[in-house]
């Protein structure tokens, strides 16, 4: 019997360590390849452009992709729920909106590329002062996202994109954790762009993003001096410091529900349009409660 | 076909002027000397302003009036600018009228929107002219544009058509083929919005098409795909340099004032914002497609600024 030598057993752990880690590597890159293959084949909608008229680059999501995986994967750990038999063409998402910074649009865009068959790059409309913002507004129009304006939606569903909105708008992300999973009111455009431009109307609810910063609490003096939305105080900000600054890892579900069809005059009056939007809203509350009530914990 | 061109001794006046002379019988009007006129191309050199130039159209019994005849120096006083665009403007629209001239066509541009954070991808011809807000020099352009609409509505017999191309790119002297020209390109660090650019050949062709008997109506004009401001920058082969914005807002105000640039300060907002607008009208009412792609306009860029250096 060979007395344990310590160099050789350091050599084998050693192997054992190159070996585990390489199948590792092997793994992700097969994630990764993937994950890049979905990416390209975003390009087939360009025409040999690089980028498009909205200054979507397919190529600009590559690097970011590793981060938004593990975003995805590790972080948040989303699941999605009833993402099968997504209208091929023009589709209008329209989603909840919670958790103070827009990380639900991200998820539901990841999800749609990730796992949506085939992958599409979903184009959420973004707030009004996002282009004078440098590098945030160069990024947000590589990657798809859209100044949101009536006029940009409407030229993308005639170009059969994919296009996701939040209707509650800032009503919805910065509102406090005592108002969690209850639909603020909603806006009305999608609607009229829906009945305009005939498009399905995909119902989504997200479930997660309300705890990744419960708010207990918005400065709105402080808000309105610093120029910003919001001012959110939760159990960690501001005073657990950089910690705080961190949303909570909790758990995304993502609920798609069915496409739903609505026709009718796009300019008819408000209060008629109504029952249609409310329709929407109801699909959206529903899914919430249902997805509230089914999961089991918020962080796993 | 006769047609009158005014302001044929510019960049457009002439393009235009060889592109039509061999077909059409074209008379041109400028105070400035025409070098290389071709032999059938009659001038007369001579204000637009001037009592006298009323002869030139009582005779001319022109068929169509291409009106270029408009001062886009921002360092002209703004009084000069002011008379002669707005009252040369008022003048030909006069005679387009007393002598029964059946087409007016204007060179406006799409810079009559401006470039502005709220604006959509695509400003449509019905958009708000709002260049103004911040660039106080381009309202005389805005000001001309608007007196071509309301003589539209007014004299519906003449058949007005009023051209908003976007940047034009080529030998042209404006802010977008200077600033494509520089040695050292700056940036404003973060930002890079979608440009349209469009090849001074093919305005021409587009004015040119305007000319058609049935064309009316106030059109934007496109030219090439659209790009991100950083592809052009990088087509120039030309070093970029990259400034923060609110630091080179108030260094170009600076050497505005000290006449060390030729580029008004708030021009920079073509840096920062989207000013695209949506062809689809003219190119249904005219059938007029630009020529020229993106590498070919930026080739012709780089050949006339090679030119120039010799």
């Amino acid at each position: 019997m060979t007395p344990l030598n310590p160099i050789a057993t350091l050599r084998n752990v050693e192997a054992v360590g190159r070996v585990v880690r390489g199948l590792k590597l092997t793994a992700e890159r097969q994630v990764q390849a993937e994950i890049i293959d979905r990416i390209d084949s975003l390009k087939a909608d360009l025409g040999g452009r690089p980028t498009d008229d909205f200054g979507f680059n397919p190529e600009a999501i590559k690097p970011m992709a590793p981060i938004l995986a593990w975003l995805y994967h590790e972080y948040f750990r989303v699941q999605t729920f009833g993402l099968t038999d997504m209208p091929k063409g023009r589709v209008l998402y329209v989603s909840n909106h919670s958790g103070q910074i827009p990380l639900d649009g991200m998820m539901i865009g990841t999800s749609l590329l990730f796992e949506g068959q085939p992958p599409r790059a979903v184009r959420s409309m973004v707030e009004r002062w996002v282009p004078s913002l440098p590098f945030v507004s160069t990024l947000f129009a590589r990657v798809g996202q859209v100044l949101g304006t009536p006029e940009n939606c409407r030229t993308l569903l005639q170009q059969d994109e994919a296009v996701l909105v939040f209707p509650e708008g800032v009503r919805g992300i910065n509102k406090t954790y005592d108002r969690a999973y209850r639909l603020q009111e909603f806006g009305n455009g999608f609607m009229r762009l829906a009945l305009e431009n005939d498009t399905p109307i995909v119902p989504v609810a997200v479930v997660g993003a309300e705890e990744q910063y419960p708010a207990l609490w918005n400065l709105e003096p402080l808000a309105r001096l610093l120029a910003v939305p919001a001012v959110p105080i939760t159990p960690l900000f501001p005073f657990a410091g950089a910690l705080g600054l961190l949303p909570l890892p909790v758990r995304y579900r993502i609920h798609f529900g069915r496409p739903m069809y609505f026709t009718g005059d796009p300019h008819e009056e408000e209060s008629s349009l109504l029952d249609k939007v409310n329709a929407v809203k109801t699909a959206i509350q529903d899914m919430l409660d249902r997805g509230v009530a089914e999961r089991e914990h918020i962080f796993w | 076909m006769r047609v009158a061109i005014t302001g044929i001794s510019g960049r457009f006046g002439r393009l235009l002027a060889q592109r039509l002379h061999r077909r059409h019988t074209v008379v041109g009007i400028d105070r400035r000397p025409y070098h290389e006129k071709p032999a059938d191309v009659t001038l007369h050199q001579i204000d637009i302003r001037r009592q006298r130039c009323e002869e030139i159209f009582r005779a001319g019994g022109f068929d169509a009036v291409v009106h270029l005849n408009v001062m886009h120096d921002p360092r002209a006083s703004s009084e000069d600018h002011h008379t002669f665009n707005i009252r040369g403007t008022t003048r030909v629209m006069d005679y387009c009228v007393r002598y029964k001239i059946p087409k007016l066509v204007m060179l406006s541009s799409a810079n009559v929107y401006g470039p502005r954070a709220e604006n959509p991808q695509f400003l449509t011809e019905d958009a708000p002219l709002m260049g103004g807000t911040r660039f106080g020099e381009i309202r005389d352009l805005i000001a001309l544009d608007m007196c071509g609409q309301s003589f539209f509505w007014k004299h519906p017999d003449v058949k007005t058509v009023i051209l908003r191309p976007v940047h034009i790119v080529g030998a042209v002297r404006n802010a977008p083929s200077n600033y494509l020209r520089l040695k050292r390109i700056p940036r404003l660090a973060g930002f890079d919005p979608m440009i349209q650019i469009i090849h001074e050949t093919d305005v021409a062709e587009a004015i040119g098409a305007a000319l058609a008997p049935d064309v009316r109506g106030v059109f934007n004009v496109a030219g090439c795909d659209a790009v991100p401001l950083s592809t052009l920058q990088r087509m120039t082969g030309h070093e970029v340099l990259d400034f923060p914005h609110f630091l080179a807002e108030a260094a170009l105000e600076r050497l505005w004032r000290l006449r060390l640039t030729s580029f008004p300060a708030p021009e920079l907002d073509h840096l920062k914002y989207v000013c695209m607008v949506d062809d689809a009208p003219f190119r249904a009412a005219s059938g007029f497609r630009p020529t020229h792609d993106i590498d070919a306009t930026m080739a012709h860029l780089r050949l006339t600024a090679a030119a120039d250096l010799r």
